[in-house]
């Protein structure tokens, strides 16, 4: 019994776990039908599927991120590469009205796929782009991040004409808001990216890889691992990610603001991932971890609104967060611990 | 012969800049009516004032090998802090500054403890600095509060005349006083030589017994500070304060700071560099003004472009100038690949 609850609190997942169920409890706390979940027009609907699917977002940048964390880099522009592609997404789609049969629809200015595979492709440009000047150029990846995300909203005002430009398309509607068997579709993507991930980086040598570049990219290279070409597509990955999530923000808000599309996720991503245990030095990576830290922002934004306190206060609390994160990540408050431990006599 | 060795790696991107800048003032002169004037490039000065600041106290940071991103919300913090004890407490302004001033170094002041004594990295400390300072202003107020006081309206509008119409204002003074001391700091004291020896090599810096730590917790107090001393510069500016002012400054302030030569792995570049920075920045958009035509977006592209080519450039001469091949040599230095990303 002793020794499972040892492994269990040494598991990586145990903290993140625990911060969560703790804020749960918060939330019922002031919402005592906080984990109520009905059945209403045919799909789920409660708070916690609310979260979810606000999450999806995050969770699929986060998961990107902690690759492109694990290789020892950072993005800081894929809220400028959401911005992008979710112009690129609803300035295609659009809608114009018509009427067929006699009844009033909206019909979109570009097929569907095409507009959707036109703003992935456009991500995944944004993160060529990035790969080329940390990998190729061999930039810090703060500073080469640094120039898509001041000049990306440029772009994606540039492509919407500055204007914030409205959807009126009613299929694209369906990845945002729509649900399959009663769960919301978002949340069948984030699963598809996650066990596409898990399979590619279990199952094949690719996460022993990326892990060996961020701990010593150096030792990596020596043993023949092609530490510029992971590092180049690992960028080009988490760009995709934010393409796709572009496309799920932009579906539910039915428009595109070049202005504050994504604004500030890439911060919520990097805190979702040290939330998660991921180290922000690189190296070991957790991917279920992040998912966890990213339902952790979510659950923390439901619990600051329930509260009632203004949302805007979330950044002193998320501040708070991130200070506590780092600190408990830190080694030097190991040593600290580890030379009271020692000076009391007691094991660490 | 003197001139070729006064030319070299380290001035280079500065006199790129230099250049670049009368290029660019040039080219408005030539294509706008009205453009060639004393009093527009003056305007350069007392539109960027506040950006100055916070650049100067940015470039001490990057020289030092790490970056600051609270900047912009200190700024933001420190008007509404002044507004809300000017307008609501009727405090005076000679209270009021002091205090706001102190807040901003003590802000920086505890960023770089946890930097140097946690180790944590400059990038993440600051990035908590970043939400903590927005949002503590969000718990003073979410609207904007105005500044009514008369001695503020009297500071922000006294304009000290040169010659006939030409005339600079008081933004514009303390952000030319604040450089000066800035270069006196960095050019001529012990604490501005440990900056550049530090930017160099921070565990050579450590093995000659100079105050790494101390140094280094210092340059995130100085930062603070410029921020708080930008953010009385952007109330006497906005008679105001405000949440969302300066939303993206530290872009802006790195930005300036890359461009004006300052190696962003720290150890080379100029803090008079930084105010030839924020003046192309400001040139960029005065002619993006003067047009008229083109939205005011491009500005932000044009900053991404300008970045993009100055740190291509860095990394050009970093690796001797005429080698292309550095492109296509990721982790060609393994020991200093090493030592940056730590």
């Amino acid at each position: 019994m002793k020794a499972t609850l040892l492994r269990l609190t040494r598991s990586h997942l145990f903290w993140p776990c625990v911060t969560l169920v703790l804020l749960c409890l918060v939330n019922v706390h002031f919402n005592p039908g906080f984990f109520d979940i009905e059945i209403k027009d045919g799909h789920l609907y409660g708070s916690v599927i609310d979260i979810l699917n606000r999450a999806a977002p995050l969770m699929l940048i986060a998961m990107g991120m902690t690759l492109v964390i694990a290789t020892r880099g950072i993005d800081i522009s894929v809220g400028a590469t959401v911005a992008i592609a979710g112009a690129v997404a609803a300035s295609l789609i659009g809608g114009s009205l018509v009427i067929k049969e006699g009844v009033q629809t909206y019909v979109s200015n570009t097929p569907m796929p095409l507009a959707f595979a036109a703003a992935l492709a456009v991500a995944l440009l944004c993160g060529l782009w990035n790969g080329l000047l940390v990998a190729g150029a061999g930039m810090q990846p703060i500073v080469a991040t640094l120039i898509l995300m001041v000049a990306g909203r440029g772009v994606a005002q540039l492509i919407t004409e500055g204007q914030i430009v409205t959807v009126y398309y009613e299929p694209f509607f369906f990845i945002g808001n729509g649900f399959i068997f009663g769960i919301p579709v978002s949340l069948y993507i984030v699963a598809a990216v996650l066990g596409i991930l898990l399979l590619l980086t279990q199952r094949t040598a690719l996460g022993l890889f990326i892990e060996s570049v961020g701990i010593n990219p150096v030792a990596s290279r020596f043993s023949g691992i092609s530490a510029r070409a992971l590092v180049f597509w690992v960028y080009a990955f988490c760009s995709v990610t934010a393409g796709i999530a572009a496309l799920i923000i932009t579906s539910n808000v039915k428009s595109a603001d070049a202005n504050n599309a994504g604004l500030l996720l890439e911060l919520d991503a990097i805190l979702a991932v040290a939330l998660g245990g991921t180290s922000l030095s690189g190296g070991r990576f957790y991917l279920i971890g992040t998912l966890v830290g990213a339902l952790i922002i979510q659950t923390l934004t439901y619990a600051i609104y329930s509260l009632g306190v203004p949302p805007e206060i979330n950044m002193v609390v998320k501040a708070i967060v991130v200070f506590g994160v780092c600190i408990i990540q830190s080694p030097a408050l190991r040593d600290l611990l580890l030379k009271h431990a020692l000076r009391s006599g007691g094991p660490a | 012969m003197k001139l070729a060795g006064t030319i070299n790696t380290r001035t280079l991107p500065l006199l790129v800049t230099s250049v670049l800048f009368a290029l660019l003032f040039g080219f408005g002169s030539v294509s706008y009516d009205n453009f060639f004037s004393v009093q527009v490039f003056l305007n350069l000065l007392i539109d960027n004032a506040f950006v100055t600041v916070v650049a100067i106290g940015m470039t001490f940071v990057i020289l030092t090998g790490g970056i600051d991103l609270s900047v912009g919300s200190i700024v933001a913090l420190t008007t509404m802090v002044t507004a809300a004890l000017v307008e609501q407490h009727h405090w005076s302004i000679w209270a009021v500054v002091p205090l706001v001033l102190a807040m901003g170094a003590l802000f920086g002041l505890l960023m770089g403890s946890l930097i140097h004594y946690f180790r944590m990295q400059p990038f993440i400390v600051t990035l908590g600095g970043m939400f903590l300072a927005r949002g503590l202003c969000y718990v003073i107020s979410i609207d904007s509060i105005a500044i009514t006081d008369p001695t503020y309206a009297a500071v922000s509008e006294y304009r000290i005349a040169f010659g006939e119409e030409a005339f600079l204002s008081v933004s514009a003074i303390i952000a030319l006083l604040t450089l000066a001391l800035a270069i006196f700091l960095a050019q001529y004291t012990r604490f501005g030589r440990t900056v550049y020896a530090i930017g160099g090599n921070e565990r050579s810096a450590l093995l000659m017994g100079l105050p790494v730590g101390r140094t280094k917790m210092l340059v995130y107090t100085l930062s603070g500070f410029c921020s708080a001393l930008g953010g009385v510069l952007v109330t006497f500016y906005m008679l105001s304060g405000y949440g969302l002012h300066a939303l993206g400054l530290e872009m802006d302030a790195i930005a300036a700071a890359v461009i004006g030569g300052t190696l962003l792995t720290g150890g080379v570049g100029y803090v008079a560099g930084s105010l030839v920075g924020v003046m192309i920045l400001g040139v960029i958009q005065s002619l993006i003004a003067f047009d008229g035509s083109l939205s005011s977006w491009w500005t932000r592209i044009a900053i991404g472009v300008l970045l993009c080519s100055f740190c291509l450039m860095q990394r050009l001469l970093e690796h001797g100038g005429t080698n292309l091949g550095f492109l296509f040599s990721y982790w060609k230095k393994p020991e200093e690949q090493a030592d940056t990303a730590k």
